[in-house]
């Protein structure tokens, strides 16, 4: 058996992580607008900050961050409960996504304390909301191309260059970017840093792009002689890379790469719910339910192990392109199935929910990596490159 | 310690030479007796019977390891039946299997279909009602189901009083059946999965492994990602409170490791080429196993179906309803 393989082994949530469940719900059912399913189902797209300070008031953003920076200071599984019900609901958590599971643990992890005291803080209160600058025109799949850069002045550090795709750069205070800062291009994963940019600062220019769906979720930003403090470094100088390899486990194995289509889903059930034909899809329905099932187990058994200090990109990896083809067969299936209808109101929101979403679908496989680098890394992982 | 016990049997005795005499009709007793002359067959058992006590859990790892070997005898619904019966010293010996349907015809008469190793089991398992009955094999007129080397078959008794017989139990014998042959495929697609990632590494084409082609290498990748979904449901089956599965992760168990035996068979048999076809190869005698499994107790649209009714019954959201599994 595969070493890669053998080393999953299903885990639990424990009980405290269980038992925060019923508060979630609880608060949820409070400070939640209602909303109809077409705009929930942007959920982890859905841009609130009203509702991230909400959250924030009840403790709940910059979750696994320490109390001394204002954070709730709970476990890995504890931040899965919350992330599960948070996306089971539709809530609109974007504003607050990025800082809560990337930004906050990675300025945490490497960064100086007078950086800790400065954004953790303002993280934990929904006040600094993060958006990762990683794409770049000429570099996507292949990032260790990218040719943004810093050079060092008197200042600190001069940057030029452009990000693109970067999600809710329109609606951030900061970006963290991976950027050259030493070495050249040839030099590949070499020379590259993590840097926190104020996109408040002169030369700082945010180009929101619309999406297929009508929204303006991903944005372009250009860097036009942006003079950055010394402090503007997050890590070391030149590890950039191996900074955001760190990430990759937490940002491809969590709910979010399961429960994209959820609100749509439920939706869909709920139609089958009503009407008299309903039964005739079961076994879709079943399906869908055994595959989700399955796939929860395998993103808690991930959990365990970030829980336990390891960092499974592999398997992260893996969970990814099985979750994402999962969240992207569910529009398929339940439009395989409409056209012919009765045309309650039930179903006229299902055709506006199933629009987005189908809409939306390609990008699940896409965004955070897409499914043929994913697989390259499962290759990897099993020795075959 | 039981499954390093049980592998060191295996290896000496389920050979592939073994398996393929039980499955050309020859008597299973060299590959039988070894598993029970160690005790496998009673390690649900209380320990005041001569059992192990083993936990639910822990017969995951026995029964994937039973499915890697490619066990073409009911061992795993023995175990099972031992325990559901209770009391394993007033069992008759010899193997029992598992049937899910009794049909009751006219004059008496009994019949069971398409039961998993109902070929040379010496009894046969089945639920009537909240009921257990364990029937007589050797009194049936068996019809082999489809490839007869698998030994399913139907059984057809005139009339036959039940060698044993308890009033409870009956409702846990599905998701036991299912749970098992979810973990035997779960174990037998990890074989499949090693005899591929073996014959990429090892078979040069073009000057070079073909595992060092993007195109297997995404393949693999595939499969390993349904070959690890499989493992996860089948365990899932086996970590209920108490000593028998929850229905409905049982139900998951079966879907899920069923749905994935079509990817991982069909891979393993790209990626081995014609070597693979031949009767002579092992991965046949795997991918031949895989299919069969799949189909018993249940394809994955008959616990699909069950699952679907039952989350259509509940009032619970989607989201609440696969936390139980």
């Amino acid at each position: 058996m595969s070493s890669l393989l053998s080393q999953l082994r299903l885990a639990a949530l424990p009980p405290a992580a269980m038992a925060l469940r019923a508060e979630i719900k609880a608060f949820l059912a409070e400070a939640l607008d209602p909303a109809p399913p077409h705009v929930r189902a942007r959920s982890w797209m859905g841009f609130d900050a009203a509702f991230s300070r909400r959250l924030a008031a009840r403790g709940w953003v910059g979750v696994t961050l320490p109390a001394a920076y204002g954070g709730a200071n709970i476990d890995a599984f504890s931040r899965y409960v919350l992330v599960e019900e948070l996306l089971a609901a539709g809530a609109p958590v974007s504003a607050h996504w990025i800082a809560d599971r990337q930004s906050g643990p990675l300025i945490l992890k490497f960064g100086t304390e007078a950086q800790k005291a400065f954004y953790l803080p303002r993280i934990c209160r929904a006040e600094a909301f993060f958006c990762i600058g990683m794409s770049e025109p000429g570099a996507g799949s292949d990032l260790a191309s990218v040719g943004t850069r810093a050079r060092p002045n008197d200042g600190g550090w001069l940057l030029n260059g452009q990000k693109i795709w970067t999600t809710n750069a329109h609606h951030c205070q900061y970006m963290i970017a991976l950027v050259r800062s030493s070495g050249e291009k040839e030099d590949r994963q070499a020379g590259l840093s993590q840097f926190i940019i104020d996109l408040s600062l002169p030369g700082v220019t945010v180009r929101p792009i619309r999406d297929l769906s009508g929204d303006a979720h991903f944005s372009e930003v250009f860097f036009d002689n942006v003079q950055l403090a010394p402090d503007a470094l997050v890590g070391q100088e030149g590890s950039g890379w191996a900074q955001v390899n760190a990430e990759l486990a937490f940002e491809r194995s969590g709910p979010e790469r399961i429960y994209s289509s959820i609100v749509l889903l439920e939706l869909w059930i709920r139609m089958l719910r009503e009407s008299a034909e309903g039964r005739s899809h079961a076994a879709t329905v079943g399906r869908l339910a055994a595959h989700l099932a399955t796939l929860r187990n395998m993103s808690i058994t991930v959990t365990a192990r970030l829980a336990r200090g390891e960092s499974p990109v592999v398997e992260a990896a893996l969970i990814k392109d099985l979750g994402t083809e999962f969240e992207q067969s569910i529009p398929q299936c339940i439009e395989a199935t409409l056209g012919a209808g009765s045309g309650s109101d039930t179903e006229a929101e299902l055709y506006r929910t199933l629009a987005y979403v189908s809409l939306l679908a390609p990008s699940y496989s896409l965004r955070g990596g897409t499914r043929e680098i994913l697989r390259g890394m499962i290759a990897r992982g099993l020795g075959l490159r | 310690m039981f499954l390093e016990a049980l592998e060191k049997v295996l290896a000496d005795h389920a050979t592939s030479a073994a398996i393929r005499a039980v499955e050309a009709g020859g008597p299973p007793d060299a590959l039988w007796q070894p598993i029970e002359q160690a005790g496998f067959l009673d390690l649900l058992l209380p320990e005041a019977q001569g059992g192990a006590a083993l936990p639910l859990a822990d017969l995951f790892p026995i029964l994937e390891c039973l499915g890697r070997h490619a066990m073409p005898l009911p061992v795993g619904q023995s175990i099972v039946a031992r325990a559901l019966l209770g009391d394993g010293a007033a069992l008759p010996p010899g193997l029992v299997t598992i049937g899910l349907q009794l049909q009751r015809l006219a004059g008496g008469a009994l019949r069971c279909p398409q039961v998993p190793g109902g070929g040379l089991a010496g009894h046969v398992l089945v639920a009537d009602g909240e009921s257990l009955l364990l029937l007589d094999a050797a009194q049936a007129r068996r019809v082999p189901v489809g490839d007869p080397r698998n030994q399913t078959a139907d059984l057809e008794w005139s009339a036959t009083p039940p060698v044993m017989q308890l009033s409870t139990g009956g409702q846990h014998l599905a998701p036991f059946a299912a749970a098992v042959m979810a973990a035997q495929l779960s174990g037998a697609m990890q074989r499949c999965f090693d005899m591929a990632l073996d014959q990429c590494n090892t078979r040069v084409q073009f000057g070079k492994s073909i595992g060092k082609f993007q195109a297997l290498q995404q393949q693999l990748s595939m499969m390993a990602e349904h070959v690890l979904a499989a493992a996860i449901a089948a365990e899932a089956a086996f970590r209920a409170d108490g000593a028998v599965p929850s229905a409905l992760a049982a139900a998951v168990a079966k879907s899920r490791t069923s749905e994935a035996v079509v990817l991982v068979a069909a891979t393993a048999h790209a990626v081995h080429g014609a070597i693979g076809m031949t009767d002579e190869y092992d991965l046949g005698l795997v991918t031949r196993r895989l299919h069969d499994w799949r189909l018993a107790y249940g394809a994955e649209h008959v616990w699909n179906l069950r699952i679907g009714h039952q989350l259509l019954d509940s009032p619970q959201s989607l989201a609440d309803f696969v936390q139980a599994v």
